[in-house]
């Protein structure tokens, strides 16, 4: 059994909280690169994580890219998306594929 | 480039099975480099949807979860909250794509009777429809999180045996049929050599 954790603000982790899952309120870079470490060594098999808060603990997230768990995905917070989500995504095709040819494509349609 | 290696027959022998060997390695992972590459097209697109929908849908939650929290007092929200009364656990398996061990999770959702962790005399309306749109969102969440890792980790793959793929067909196949040629050619001459000389001393043997 596996757990499932959110790593946010105050304000959007109380929005998780009626959904059942742990979460652990950061009020800063350092607190929530603390927790990740944490919550990596314990048994949280997905760990979400506000844009805000990871794109200034990346190297702490990088650390866990190439391991099947914990799965660290990146969630929009409730101050909206920074667009990283999405541009890791492009990152990966990029990684594979050595150009950007779904993203691309489309955006010239 | 060629390998050093002594130019004799026992050679040139071994470097031509480690060409054959190094030839069918090299087509079986072409192979799996382009079906990697076809399975991790597929899911990206899904990712990429995904991922999308998914900031939609949590962006809008977290609008009106603010909206019904403006509507009652700060105590009053943290109060109504503070006992969830889902509990999600899951489950992680390992599936394996094309030698990529990707996760997979089950959830194991207990069920509970009612959605709502507090009474509804003091929340709001708004508060009941965020957190039902929330909770609703959480397996969709979470497919997004095995869906991505997914990626992440085929991507990774993807480059490792691209690498794999480019250093034996740059690399080491040229370099071993450099050697069998540069072999072949000075057995060639040694042969001629030889036979010139044979020639030579026949011809010596005649005169005397």
């Amino acid at each position: 059994m596996h757990k499932i954790g959110v790593i946010a603000d105050h304000d959007t982790v109380l929005s998780f909280k009626s959904t059942g899952i742990d979460t652990f309120p950061a009020i800063d870079e350092a607190e929530a690169a603390d927790i990740l470490m944490k919550l990596a060594q314990e048994n949280y098999a997905v760990i979400f994580i506000t844009e805000h808060l990871a794109e200034k603990i990346r190297d702490k997230i990088d650390l866990f890219r190439d391991k099947m768990l914990p799965i660290i995905t990146l969630i929009p917070s409730n101050r909206g998306t920074l667009g990283i989500g999405i541009s890791d995504v492009k990152k990966s095709v990029e990684k594979a594929i050595g150009a950007d040819i779904i993203f691309e494509r489309e955006g010239r349609e | 480039m060629v390998i050093r290696v002594n130019p004799t027959r026992m050679e040139l022998l071994s470097l031509k099975k480690r060409l054959v060997t190094a030839k069918r390695g090299h087509k079986l992972l072409k192979d799996k480099q382009d079906e990697l590459v076809k399975k991790f097209l597929d899911m990206v697109k899904q990712n990429r949807a995904l991922r999308e929908e998914v900031e939609r849908e949590l962006i809008d939650a977290f609008r009106s979860f603010t909206m019904a929290r403006s509507q009652m007092p700060a105590n009053v929200v943290e109060e109504s909250l503070m006992i969830p009364s889902a509990k999600v656990s899951i489950n992680v398996k390992k599936e394996n794509i094309m030698s990529v061990n990707v996760p997979r999770i089950e959830i194991s959702q207990e069920e509970s009777k009612n959605l709502y962790p507090y009474g509804f005399a003091n929340t709001s309306a708004e508060m009941d429809s965020a957190i039902r749109t929330l909770s609703t969102m959480l397996p969709k969440m979470l497919k997004l999180a095995e869906i991505e890792k997914a990626c992440q980790l085929m991507a990774d793959e993807i480059e490792r045996t691209r690498r794999r793929v480019n250093a034996l067909e740059y690399v080491l196949i040229p370099q071993l049929e450099n050697t069998i040629k540069y072999i072949t050619m000075k057995l060639d001459e040694n042969e001629r050599s030889s036979r010139t000389r044979l020639m030579k001393i026949k011809e010596m043997v005649m005169q005397g």
